[in-house]
């Protein structure tokens, strides 16, 4: 049985269904307990499962990310939510050196499994320290698993997948997607890391998006049908290890590339997509430079206007597109 | 740094243009704007003036020889500059081919690359050109600053064969789609039935040598015998008439009678040999959604009026319900296409192979028309006959046409 949820709604299910599932399963974060979570995601998770497995932590990312290391070398489970993803930043020791390294460093003797849930990503009004998309930087780290669900459906499933996964799996949730709704089974089901999307089937040229910007390159696409360009768009959704094959495949079918993203452009997940593709055998179908669209070279701006201006929105990506694909780029 | 004099585009279909004159020879000294030489098209000459001052040098294109648009046919050196021995600029060519006067926003070729250079050109069109044995410094690109698309190989594959070949029949549809302002038009699939039509009537209209004859035949004859006929029209059980004639029928039989009369108008063209045929089977035009059929009334000579009436209403219906069978189109050797009931007088139609004449009907229109020197009221039409040149002469396409309307005129002559 399928019914709709939130993309919230769909965490929350995963999470309960997880810890109904596995007693080593818990919960850790800033006020996500009675609070319910700074976007409501835990809701009342902690009148279901207790304190014990819903834990509200103090004001300590670092401390926080040292006891989910801990606990999952001494064979938790933990799922630590960050409250912004921004505060990655102050746990990084451990995500990177600790974390990602530790079952390489001890010989495969251990394993890491745990899960950290990043609330990414700009369009609240939250300015530049509680709206960026860092994705990218922890993507680029060996020994991470970085997924980022666009769908409920995909959320609740690759979180349960990260959750069964023996080693870290680092969740971008983009705070704009929480309201979003979709059709969600009811059962435990998995939705597998490491394998991409093809959310819209299209033969002039191929999206590679993630996120939130999967469902704007839609909207794009919608537009540019009716012009007679035919986009295909590959939801992502896992940046490492990240699905070369789908992307090839379509590339090679439409000769055309542009990648869509929010975080910063430079340096950003475009970068590696482009590579990739130029790296391949789908080089010697490209009929046309690669586009990539992502945010912009500056921190985010507190003015709304300059906040969406910061990031791709549908009108650019349509043009970006219709550019691409009529021979102007 | 010496100048380069750049052919350029005088003329929007101009790819080539042939040097006629120079006005200045190589080691004189030029001002700019002065008359430097003529160029040559399709459809006009034209004076070129220099773009600079200085001393003509290196004419790579000499009189009465043909250069590409936007290559550099020589060059102009400062006065005591030091002259290259050969074309001093010639990695530029392909950049200052923009200075060849593009018209307006229409997307313009660039020329193909000066030989030597490595033409710029997408991955995908480079490996076209590879597996086609294609060289690509003598494609020209679409892309921006000339760069060659997928599109441009596969045009230039295409072209290779055929250099007559309508350069418009050749444009990608993304090429036309560019001619048009982005978002104001919606692009249509095209689905068998259109192609067909498009392929076949492109073929007949380019290899079929058409000729016209029109007529133009009384129909109150005719119109007073359909209302007897119509009126007398045996009825089933609940009195409805089984049958009723429309002014089509009698134009299906009339055709049919007619090619019995002139059988020299009954053929088909077969390439190396002409099909006589013996009996009179004639494809009629059904409009449906989106397209045609033309559905073939077969032994017309042999079959009365109200066969011919209830066969074609059951043909009607299957062709608009898409369920003809290829056995209900094939064949034939005449047509019919009716826009009388449009309010269309007169036009003229394009065969549909293999036959080798289509009747196009126009409205019936009350005229007066003289009778003993007094104007008399009638109600005409007039047809018009398309033929194929290639088994029907003017002599006897009239001669069809003559018969054809003496049946109409005098529908007796239908019934006996």
């Amino acid at each position: 049985m399928s019914r709709e949820l939130t993309y919230a709604q769909a965490i929350q299910e995963a999470l309960a269904q997880a810890m109904e599932a596995d007693p080593n399963v818990f919960l850790m974060g800033e006020d996500i307990g009675v609070y319910g979570g700074a976007f409501q995601v835990t809701g009342d998770l902690v009148h279901r499962f207790g304190e014990d497995r819903v834990m509200d932590a103090p004001i300590s990312e670092l401390g926080q990310a040292g006891v989910a290391v801990g606990a999952a070398l001494a064979g938790c489970k933990p799922v630590l939510e960050f409250q912004f993803s921004d505060f990655a930043t102050l746990a990084m020791e451990q995500i990177v050196n600790q974390a990602a390294k530790l079952r390489f460093m001890l010989g495969g003797k251990v394993n890491v499994p745990l899960v950290m849930r990043f609330p990414a990503g700009s369009g609240t009004g939250a300015a530049a320290q509680h709206s960026q998309s860092i994705d990218a930087w922890l993507a680029h780290v060996p020994g991470l698993k970085v997924i980022q669900p666009s769908t409920p459906h995909d959320m609740k499933g690759m979180l349960l997948a990260a959750i069964d996964d023996p080693d870290p799996v680092m969740v971008f949730e983009h705070k704009l997607l929480y309201k979003t709704k979709g059709e969600v089974p009811e059962e435990a089901y998995r939705v597998p890391i490491g394998k991409a999307h093809v959310a819209r089937n299209g033969k002039h040229v191929t999206v590679v998006a993630t996120s939130i910007m999967v469902h704007k390159s839609l909207e794009a696409a919608e537009t540019l049908a009716a012009e007679g360009i035919d986009v295909e768009v590959i939801d992502l959704r896992t940046l490492r290890p990240m699905d070369t094959a789908t992307i090839i495949e379509s590339v090679k079918k439409t000769s055309r590339l542009a990648c869509v993203y929010e975080g910063v452009k430079t340096l950003g997940i475009g970068a590696e997509i482009s590579a990739r593709i130029a790296e391949s055998e789908a080089f010697d179908y490209l009929d046309a430079p690669i586009l990539r669209l992502g945010g912009a070279e500056s921190p985010i701006p507190y003015n709304p206007q300059l906040e969406k201006a910061a990031v791709p929105q549908v009108p650019g990506i349509i043009e970006g597109l219709r550019n691409l694909v009529t021979g102007r780029t | 740094m010496a100048v380069e004099v750049i052919l350029p585009r005088v003329d929007m279909d101009m790819a080539t243009g042939k040097i006629s004159k120079w006005h200045a020879k190589d080691g004189e000294k030029v001002t700019k704007g002065a008359a430097l030489f003529e160029i040559e098209t399709d459809k006009a000459a034209m004076e070129i003036d220099a773009p600079s001052d200085g001393i003509l040098r290196n004419i790579l294109v000499g009189e009465g020889e043909t250069a590409a648009v936007g290559s550099a046919v020589a060059f102009i050196y400062a006065e005591g500059e030091a002259v290259q021995s050969a074309s001093p600029a010639a990695a530029q060519a392909p950049a200052s081919a923009t200075a060849a006067a593009p018209v307006s926003s229409v997307p313009t070729v660039t020329p193909p690359v000066a030989s030597g250079e490595t033409p710029r050109a997408t991955p995908l069109a480079r490996r076209l050109a590879k597996q086609a044995a294609l060289a690509l410094g003598g494609v020209s690109g679409s892309g921006p600053r000339g760069r060659i698309l997928a599109d441009d190989v596969r045009k230039a594959l295409d072209s290779k064969p055929s250099v007559a070949a309508a350069a418009p029949a050749t444009l990608s549809d993304d090429s036309i789609q560019k001619l048009y302002q982005p978002g104001s038009f919606a692009v249509q699939p095209m689905d068998g039935m259109r192609r067909t039509i498009a392929a076949r009537l492109t073929q007949s209209k380019q290899t079929v040598p058409h000729f016209y004859l029109s007529v133009t035949a009384t129909l109150d004859a005719l119109m007073a015998a359909r209302e007897s006929l119509n009126a007398a029209a045996p009825r089933d059980a609940s009195k409805a008439p089984l049958w009723r004639l429309s002014i089509n029928d009698f134009i299906i039989k009339a055709l049919g009678l007619a090619l019995q009369k002139v059988p020299a108008a009954n053929v088909t063209w077969a390439g190396d040999s002409i099909l006589q045929h013996r009996v009179s089977d004639v494809g009629v035009a059904v409009a449906v959604e989106g397209g045609l059929f033309t559905p073939v009334v077969r032994n017309i000579e042999a079959k009365t009026l109200s066969a011919i009436s209830l066969e074609m209403k059951q043909l009607a219906a299957k062709a608009r319900a898409r369920k003809l069978v290829p056995s209900e189109y094939q064949g034939g050797t005449s047509a019919i296409s009716n826009l009388g009931m449009f309010g269309i007088e007169e036009f003229t139609a394009i065969i549909n192979p293999p036959h080798a004449s289509i009747l196009a009907v126009g409205a019936g229109v009350q005229r007066f028309v003289p009778v003993n020197g007094q104007p008399s009221l009638a109600t005409q039409m007039t047809c018009t006959l398309s033929c194929d040149h290639r088994a029907v002469d003017g002599a006897v396409g009239a001669e069809l046409l003559q018969a054809f309307r003496s049946y109409i005129e005098n529908p007796m002559l239908m019934l006996a």
